[in-house]
């Protein structure tokens, strides 16, 4: 037993190496970027809501005028009904889809899997502005809404489903991938119906992976802007109320408590999810038999059928604006023709706009890579101050929580607020670059973590013993490892940087107007062709560089990924 | 607690490692609690003990991964109780090999050696050494995954012995491998030991790796050392009654002392070979005594410590049989006695037989308390 005097003395601290200086001072410098680029615009958008337009202190004063004002409150209201609404709607679809994927030995599974990705690629206006040419005031079909308008909820909630259920069908066929036959083979010796082995095997087993779901569906639901702004007319909701009391009436406080209106839902969904989260446990062990869907003809039939009437309102819904964008003067001259695209004749922002968003979405991937995964390395992989990197580890996902509308409008706060040395990137590219890389920064971080515990925890303590300098390792094995995943990184960060229009819808300046931001404006002034050319002009965009990521990935991962071959 | 430290070896000169009242909290958890223990240059020490007994944490702290919350360590005369492992002088292998995956056999040899700026060719030679000593010639541009698990270990093994260290720390090195594998490379472990002299502390939960491997086993539990001792010491004479559980099989049986000669189980006295001079006459005690040490004769067979005994069950287990022994005046204990083929022939031993059993008195232990 330790005796009195040992346990009084003071404990021994760990002399510190140079690995661990330099891990330190990274994660300083990380932690910096975080408060900098996050915390402190956020703290800022908080105070702005409990002041006057002169700046001074008025306590709850805003948000009492917010709570009546009936037509504020209403949006709200408006905000979560569509967020139910649309959450059901889209996880059932995409359970049924990822299930028939799954689960169903239907045929064109490949390509129904690349399909259901197409939303991706464009920006949240673009399912709009096909809803507007499909069953707007001179729409295709508009028979089909029986009288009813497009323009309002209805609208909001098909072109939200369309845009959401990629990112669903993601999570979801992750999650009833990974099943373990065994139990499927208990149940069936147990003689348990068919139904019966759904509810009491394969629910249980997706449980996290539906809730994962909802909360990502429902988030983005509510965040939304694109959608709304086009579609959704008379239909206010929290993201569009941000906009009209920024931009329309100039009024910033009161833009500012409609943000923390809107990031309230948003938390109390992130909230929940981490708790439910934590309580999940590996689903798989080690001896787990990976399920083999079995062909059933009838079963695969009708899964083949659902899918099949899915992917074509996917793919039609795209192929709309497409056709739209190449229509010379809908509906009064339907010819094809490339006038639509001729930006430089409207207003906008021209093809400027287009190469802004390039360069934009460039930047982003590139930086925000570099960031992300050097973050996600340091929280993961240094030995040290355990509690700074907890801390950092939280810090990292809080992005998620935060709407898009709120953290730009965070950023005119913080980084137009005279006092701020930093206030010469306002209007700049890097302001843009900045704001986004933050606003995507959790699903990468977590992808580089997922990554980074894949290797061997003892690689670092294999090359202390060996007295090689952590980043030689890094560089020579951390990397090269990872390099599937930092690729994945930067294609996420680059995608979403040309489709986003929430977060810098704000902060863009004269110079840096962006593709997404022209598709916006070119819609508001009634250009709707145009709008859609420009809209396709970012799908092609991403489609080009997922497609031309595909082929590089696969020339070098037979280069340098040899190593995976047994 | 008693504490066995060093009880067996004080070996003359100046130990090479010397771990000095070593205690590591884990917030409110000790993993170690006032661990002493010298280790003797060229010696091959393996840290015995179930899992969660401190053994792993020891290694860390001597490899610097943890540092102890209290306590020194000195390596070679040198205090290194608070360096970093980068500054200390070790190589290590852990259970996973940690081989980088994405590098073939020569570089991940190389790894630790082109660090030091010396020149390609004097690298290129000692990776063929170490090639050649660990048996993978030929080897040398495959991946890891290309290799087999055994194939795997050695290279670990070569990579922690490339930078020339003073000390090498095996943490459960054989214990990802298949039985046979496993045996094949205690061997050579050992032999490459042998060769080389290097300093070894190797981490591990089977004993019987520790018994054919080690010069010294120091055994573990809940934090502390419970006993330290060569082998035959360990497992002959055990120290407590955790120590004879752990290292091999071991019938315990609840007595009382009758003097200091004999103790009393059941209605039966057993004679020991010497005066146990802890023992008060009416204190309980726990005699220990191997399967394997038990004698068998037939049921007319008389002598000291010799008892009519029943055969409850038995039990081939190839080498030897392993029979259940109800012996009479014993209640309801039963003994567990290892017996040869050839002996369960000629006695024609079965269910139900009548035999006598022989306890030898030198093989008997006994422990204070139940």
């Amino acid at each position: 037993m330790a005796d009195a005097a040992t346990l009084r003395a003071t404990p021994l601290r760990a002399r510190l190496s140079r690995d661990d200086l330099i891990h330190g001072a990274g994660l300083i410098v990380m932690a910096l970027f975080i408060v900098v680029a996050m915390a402190l615009p956020l703290f800022w958008i908080l105070s702005k809501s409990f002041e006057d337009a002169d700046g001074n202190f008025t306590g709850l004063v805003n948000y009492i005028r917010y709570f009546s004002t009936p037509a504020l409150v209403t949006s709200a209201e408006h905000s979560i009904t569509i967020g139910v609404v649309i959450t059901v709607v889209v996880v059932g679809l995409a359970f049924l889809y990822a299930y028939a994927l799954t689960r169903s030995c239907m045929p064109f599974k490949g390509l129904f899997r690349i399909i259901a990705l197409i939303p991706i690629l464009a920006p949240s206006l673009l399912p709009a502005i096909s809803l507007v040419y499909l069953f707007g005031n001179q729409g295709m079909i508009k028979e089909l809404m029986f009288g009813e308008s497009i323009y309002g909820p209805i609208g909001i909630v098909i072109a939200l489903v369309f845009w959401i259920f990629p990112h669903t069908v993601m999570i979801l066929t992750t999650a009833l991938a990974t099943a373990d036959a065994r139990l499927y083979e208990a149940a069936v010796a147990l003689r348990a119906s068919k139904l019966r082995i759904f509810f009491t095997v394969t629910l249980p087993g997706a449980k996290y992976g539906v809730m994962s779901a909802c909360f990502v569906a429902f988030t983005y639901a509510i965040t939304d802007f694109g959608a709304p702004k086009v579609i959704g007319g008379w239909y206010n909701v929290l993201s569009v109320d941000i906009y009209k009391q920024v931009v329309g009436q100039q009024n910033f406080q009161m833009g500012a408590v409609v943000g923390v209106v809107l990031l309230f839902p948003v938390a109390v969904a992130f909230v929940v999810q981490r708790l439910v989260q934590r309580r999940q446990m590996a689903q798989l062990s080690a001896q787990a038999v990976p399920l083999e869907p079995k062909p059933n003809r009838r079963f695969d039939l009708i899964m083949f059928a659902c899918c099949l009437f899915i992917a074509f309102i996917l793919v039609g819904i795209l192929g709309v604006s497409a056709y739209a964008s190449f229509v010379k003067f809908w509906p009064y001259n339907l010819s094809l023709g490339l006038e639509n695209y001729q930006f430089d004749l409207m207003d906008g922002g021209g093809w400027g706009a287009y190469w802004n968003s390039v360069k934009m979405a460039t930047a982003t991937a590139a930086f925000g890579t570099l960031i992300i995964f050097t973050g996600a390395y340091l929280i993961e992989k240094s030995q040290r101050y355990r509690s700074f990197r907890s801390a950092l580890e939280f810090l990292a996902v809080v992005p998620l929580a935060v709407p898009g509308m709120v953290l730009g409008l965070a950023y005119i706060f913080f980084f137009n607020d005279p006092g701020n040395p930093l206030g010469f990137i306002y209007h700049s590219m890097a302001i843009l670059v900045l704001c986004t890389v933050v606003h995507y920064y959790t699903v990468p971080h977590l992808t580089a973590l997922t990554a980074l515990k894949q290797l061997d925890a003892e690689f670092e303590a294999v090359s202390q013993s060996l007295k090689v300098p952590f980043y030689k390792t890094f560089a020579r094995v951390t990397f090269p490892v990872c390099l599937p995943s930092i690729l994945d990184i930067s294609i996420y960060l680059f995608v979403n940087a040309m489709t986003t229009v929430s977060a810098v819808v704000f902060i863009y300046g004269p110079d840096t107007t962006l593709a997404s931001v022209a598709v916006l404006n070119m819609d508001d002034a009634g250009d709707i062709a145009p709008a859609a050319a420009m809209a396709m002009m970012i799908v092609y965009t991403s489609a080009a560089i997922r497609i031309l990521y595909g082929l590089a990935t696969y020339g070098l991962h037979r280069r340098t990924q040899a190593w995976r071959a047994r | 607690m008693t504490q066995a430290h060093e009880g067996t070896e004080k070996a003359a000169g100046q130990a090479y490692l010397h771990i000095e009242r070593l205690t590591k909290m884990f917030d409110s958890f000790a993993a170690l609690k006032d661990v002493s223990l010298d280790v003797h240059e060229g010696e091959f020490v393996c840290f015995l003990g179930p899992s969660g007994c401190g053994k792993t944490t020891l290694l860390r702290c001597i490899a610097g991964l943890d540092i102890q919350t209290f306590g020194r360590i000195e390596q070679a005369g040198r205090d290194i109780s608070v360096l970093p492992p980068s500054e200390r002088d070790f190589g290590i292998v852990f259970q996973s090999y940690a081989l980088f995956p994405n590098l073939t056999v020569n570089k991940n040899l190389a790894y630790g050696l082109e660090n030091r700026k010396q020149a390609r060719t004097e690298i290129d030679r000692r990776v063929r050494d170490l090639l050649e000593l660990v048996g993978l010639t030929g080897q040398e541009d495959k991946y890891p995954a290309q290799l087999s698990g055994g194939q795997q270990q050695r290279v670990a093994l070569a990579r922690a012995l490339a930078t020339s260290p003073g000390l090498l720390l095996l943490d459960e090195p054989l214990s990802a491998l298949d039985a046979k594998v496993r045996v094949h490379l205690r061997h050579e472990v050992r032999q490459l030991h042998r060769r080389l002299g290097i300093t070894t502390i190797m981490v591990t939960h089977d004993q019987e790796e520790a018994l054919t491997m080690a010069d010294r086993i120091v055994v573990m539990d809940h934090g502390v050392i419970v006993q330290v001792g060569d082998p035959v010491e360990i497992y002959r004479a055990p120290a407590t009654p955790f120590v004879a559980d752990f290292v091999g099989t071991m019938n315990f049986l609840p007595g009382i002392a009758a003097d200091r000669r004999r103790v009393r189980v059941g209605d039966v006295d057993l004679e020991c070979a010497g005066e146990v001079d802890w023992m008060e006459p009416g204190s309980s005690v726990t005699v220990c005594v191997r399967p394997e040490e038990l004698m068998v004769a037939d049921a007319s067979r008389d002598g000291p410590n010799a008892m009519p005994t029943n055969v409850d069950g038995i039990e081939f287990l190839g080498a030897f049989y392993r029979a259940t022994l109800a012996v009479e005046g014993m209640g309801t204990e039963r003994l567990t006695a290892d017996i040869p083929p050839n002996l369960v022939r000629s006695l024609d031993i079965r269910e139900g037989a009548n035999l006598t059993v022989i306890f030898p008195d030198d093989r008997i232990r006994v422990f204070a308390g139940r």
